[in-house]
């Protein structure tokens, strides 16, 4: 195809067309409650309400934001948790009448100047995990439904058929309709409501509408993803971004949504009503020029995408190969980011939002289906980023298409590609084992590599197949493990540590097992082992600049205070440190490339007219943060016993991947166990994994112990009364609560330090009651 | 469509120029209807030891496929043309364009540029300034960077 400088009518993906009679598909909808207002104009980032729609008592109401509030949650995430704190109660789960869907963007999300600013904020309590599950979501969906007068939109309740939300931000109404007709897979349904809800037959005017949608495998499993949608005027389709994790859209289809739809009257660049306007496009133009002259140096997103990440983890030994038993594999090079940049389309602007020079969102245009539903047409496939071309590593996939076929069919099946891949290979490490087989797998051979056996057990489970096998898979990792357990099929230890989860969520695209503050990074989090809290193996592992648990408690403390910042603003983390200053590695702290901070405080400023410092974003994250793990342990999800994690992520279960690293291994049981290497030679390999296993399980412990005192925590991870008031954060419901169950633990002992100290070394502080000063 | 082959840009010739500015205040008269010029024009004559340059858009149309909105496009005379009705303030192509030629003004969030009209030609006292028709397929370049490159 030529390349560059073509018009935008003149633009062709060469997709199958659809022939849908959009009318008929329209005239169906009835319209079954309806609210209006009055749109008001958007004051320094803050619409100043949110919506509240409530399916089972066809509810709608705005509720109004007070200063109280942003002063408190920021926004977006924080909003989020406040709106879910007051709704929902500590038995609520992911079914439950009450249980909430939220979506939210924060003050800076909408704003085109500065790259990655519009990113929506979904949070409901998952499936998987039973606790709240947020997500940091791309697409067009967060910052119109901010410019059509909210922001947030809170959803209870369920409906008792099928139902689309319509935010019409142009007429100044809010209408639930029914929706018997359209589709239920999001490419189909996001293009479909796309056509029926623009005002105008122009792609200008598609630009303006957004959907948001799942598809019929969040329907049938607990890996149900929301797909955000953003149309793209040149390749004239919506496309979508997710937000993938904990089965949001499982939750999204159970309370019968098929789809919201948001319609916006304008938008320009001040959409936002900035305080200072010229500031921010001066430095959104400084990181546009940084990004011009520094990507291709750098991460090279502008050309591929996350994908980019796939040579370097190999390079590495951290990309999950074979469910995470390796770190490498002879046949990754197949699926390099150079072989998928053969088929993305370029010079297009891949931004997810506006103005997002970034342009991480690649694309595969006129990709041939080859299997289900939709084999023989041709679709744009949105990806692969990193996370799923590794989730293919994980099952031995190495063929680029059929990474894209399971990315197609992930995103229009609405689920999440890292839970389902994740999820996947651990079945097929049982598979290898002989603890699951083709009959006990639904006569699916789901075995390392089989492609087709992976995208069939997907097509099966869309279809909603009724097999006990394709019921209990498509719950995630944590069932299988019960599931197998209860069939008395394996060994207790072996199934219990190989599958990859913790908190009940399958674990993101990263070998962790070299890197204990990285072990930390997934397991001491709020809604699981997700990198987005903290990425620490190449400061902690590559660089060896965090060697004490104090210095990794830190870094602890920091990452994931700083990167809850984005989610409460409506951003993307990405242009923060996938790209660079030229000078970063010059700054007296280059991995928080302190300039970029500096950037934020500005736009934050600027926006809002406040007269923040770069301490003052920590604060306002934790605030969020221990709220959402006071959060957690209202709903017994937030204490030590929570925060474990699978062995598989601390180093080798079995024999072949000790084999596999032997000499790192058996130098580490010399030089850190303090075992003689003539006796490391006479032991067999078996010894070595428990001597291994029991030194790093106190590592793991070691290294909490170290966490829960630098976040002011019990030794039992609760977040103290002390430590909330401090923070602001003194709801005396919560306080008591918090004060409950610090109590309990103190009557149940557990109010001690997990690692096991000898002379040499120290716990955190010898008194147990610090918190209390 | 039929797409334009040829575009007008502008040339300058420093000899002749004696840094007088009349061309950037008849500029920002077409921009902003007023005669300050400087950082209100799209042109800009900088002076370089004895000598003067020019800074003006070469309309080689890098910045045409930065555009999320499609804001920016080739007039049927070949000119690249941002439409501020349609612009949503990114900054994208101020930021990517080579020579910081797209500019942006602190009166309004859309940026503007050199659209060949001809103003500051004819206001040129010294006859400094000419519009030079060239092929676009010779002066186009695209933004997009190789993998590995």
């Amino acid at each position: 195809m030529v390349e560059g400088q073509i018009t935008i009518e003149d633009y062709k993906t060469g997709n199958t067309p659809h022939k849908w009679d959009l009318n008929k598909i329209k005239k169906a909808h009835k319209t079954l409650y309806e609210y209006s207002y009055k749109n008001g104009n958007v004051d320094r980032g803050y619409a100043n309400r949110t919506l509240y729609i409530n399916l089972s008592d066809k509810q709608i109401k705005e509720k109004k934001v007070t200063e109280d509030m942003k002063k408190k949650f920021t926004g977006g995430r924080g909003f989020g948790l406040k709106l879910l704190w007051e709704s929902i109660k500590s038995s609520t789960r992911w079914n439950s009448e009450e249980n909430e869907l939220v979506i939210t963007n924060g003050p800076l999300c909408g704003t085109t100047q500065y790259p990655g600013s519009g990113k929506s904020l979904c949070l409901s309590v998952s499936p998987a995990t039973d606790t709240i599950c947020d997500c940091n979501v791309g697409g067009f969906f967060g910052p119109y439904l901010k410019f059509s007068g909210f922001d947030a939109l809170e959803i209870q309740g369920k409906a008792a058929e099928d139902i689309v939300i319509i935010i019409d931000g142009e007429q100044g109404k809010i209408k639930v309709e029914t929706a018997p007709l359209e589709e239920t897979n999001t490419h189909l349904i996001n293009e479909q409501l796309t056509h029926i809800y623009s005002t105008e037959d122009s792609d200008k005017s598609r630009q303006k509408v957004s959907v948001v949608s799942a598809g019929k495998g969040a329907e049938n499993s607990w890996w149900g993803c929301l797909n955000f949608s953003f149309y793209d005027i040149r390749r004239k389709v919506p496309r979508v971004k997710q937000a993938g994790r904990g089965g949001l859209g499982t939750v999204f289809r159970d309370k019968k949504i098929k789809a919201i739809v948001v319609k916006v009257e304008n938008i320009t660049g001040d959409s936002n009503n900035p305080a200072d306007p010229i500031k921010l496009a001066e430095i959104g133009t400084k990181l546009h020029r940084e990004i011009r002259d520094l990507d291709r140096y750098q991460c090279n997103m502008r050309a591929v995408g996350t994908a980019h990440l796939v040579e370097i983890m190999d390079e590495y030994d951290l990309l999950p190969c074979e469910n995470y038993r390796f770190g490498s594999f002879p046949k990754s090079s197949k699926i390099y980011s150079t072989e998928f940049y053969k088929y993305f389309t370029k010079i297009i602007p891949d931004g997810c939002w506006h103005g997002c020079t970034m342009a991480c969102s690649k694309t595969v245009d006129g990709f041939s289906v080859k299997t289900g539903p939709y084999k023989g047409q041709k679709v744009t496939v949105d990806g692969p980023e990193y996370e799923t071309v590794a989730a293919c590593a994980n099952m031995s996939i190495w063929d680029p298409e059929r990474v894209l076929e399971f990315n197609f069919y992930c995103d229009t099946y609405g689920i999440d590609t890292i839970s389902t891949g994740t999820a996947i290979a651990f079945i097929q490490e049982m598979f290898e084992y002989g603890i699951l087989n083709k009959d006990r797998c639904a006569g699916i051979e789901l075995c390392f590599g089989n492609s087709d056996a992976v995208l069939e057990f997907m097509h099966r489970m869309a279809k909603g197949d009724k097999d006990e096998f394709i019921q209990v898979a498509s719950k995630g990792i944590k069932r299988i493990k019960d599931w197998l357990l209860k069939k008395k099929w394996g060994d207790k230890w072996l199934i219990n540590e190989c599958g990859m989860e913790s908190k009940g969520l399958e674990y993101s695209e990263y070998v962790t097992k070299e890197s204990l503050a990285m072990q930390g990074g997934y397991g001491l989090t709020l809604k699981g082992p997700q990198h987005d809290e903290a990425w620490l193996i190449f400061m902690d592992m590559v660089n060896n600049a965090i060697p004490t648990f104090q210095d990794k408690a830190e870094a602890l403390h920091y990452f994931p205070m700083w990167r809850t910042w984005f989610g409460l603003n409506g951003l993307c983390k990405l242009p923060w440190n996938d790209i660079e200053p030229a000078n970063n590695a010059e700054a007296s702290e280059p991995a928080k490339v302190p300039e970029h901070v500096q950037n934020y405080v500005e736009y934050q400023n600027a926006v809002t007219g406040w007269n923040v410092t770069k301490e003052d974003l920590i604060l306002q994250s934790e605030r969020c943060y221990n709220w959402q793990r006071a959060m957690n342990v209202w709903m017994g999800r937030g204490r030590r016993k929570d925060d474990w994690i699978p062995y598989r992520s601390m180093g080798p279960v079995t024999e072949v991947e000790y084999t596999s690293r032997k000499d790192r291994y058996d130098k580490l049981l010399v030089e850190k166990l303090g075992l003689k290497e003539k006796d490391v030679e006479k032991m067999n390999v078996k010894s070595k994994i428990k001597e291994l296993y029991e030194y790093r399980q106190d590592q793991y412990q070691k290294l909490t112990d170290a966490v829960y005192h630098r976040r002011g925590w019990t030794p039992n991870g609760v977040p103290t009364p002390m430590k909330m008031k401090e923070l602001g954060m003194d709801d005396p419901q919560m306080i008591e609560i918090l004060q409950k169950y610090i109590d309990e633990d103190d009557k149940a002992g557990l109010n001690v330090w997990g690692g096991r100290y000898d002379k040499k070394e120290k716990p955190p502080t010898e008194d147990l009651k610090y918190w209390q000063k | 469509m039929n797409q334009p082959k040829t575009v007008k840009k502008l040339k300058f010739y420093p000899n002749k120029c004696d840094g007088c500015l009349k061309c950037e205040r008849a500029c920002s008269q077409v921009h902003f209807k007023t005669d300050e010029g400087g950082k209100k024009s799209a042109i800009r004559i900088i002076k370089e030891g004895k000598s003067y340059k020019m800074n003006v858009c070469d309309q080689r149309g890098l910045c045409l496929d930065m555009c999320p909105v499609g804001a920016l496009y080739r007039r049927k005379n070949g000119t690249v043309w941002l439409d501020k009705d349609i612009c949503i303030g990114c900054q994208a192509c101020v930021g990517f364009c080579p020579i910081g030629a797209m500019r942006k003004s602190d009166v309004r969030i859309e940026p503007f540029k050199c659209i060949s009209c001809g103003a500051c030609v004819r206001a040129c006292p010294t006859n400094a300034l000419e519009l030079e028709e060239s092929k676009i397929e010779e002066i186009k370049e695209v933004v997009y960077h190789k993998h590995g490159v």
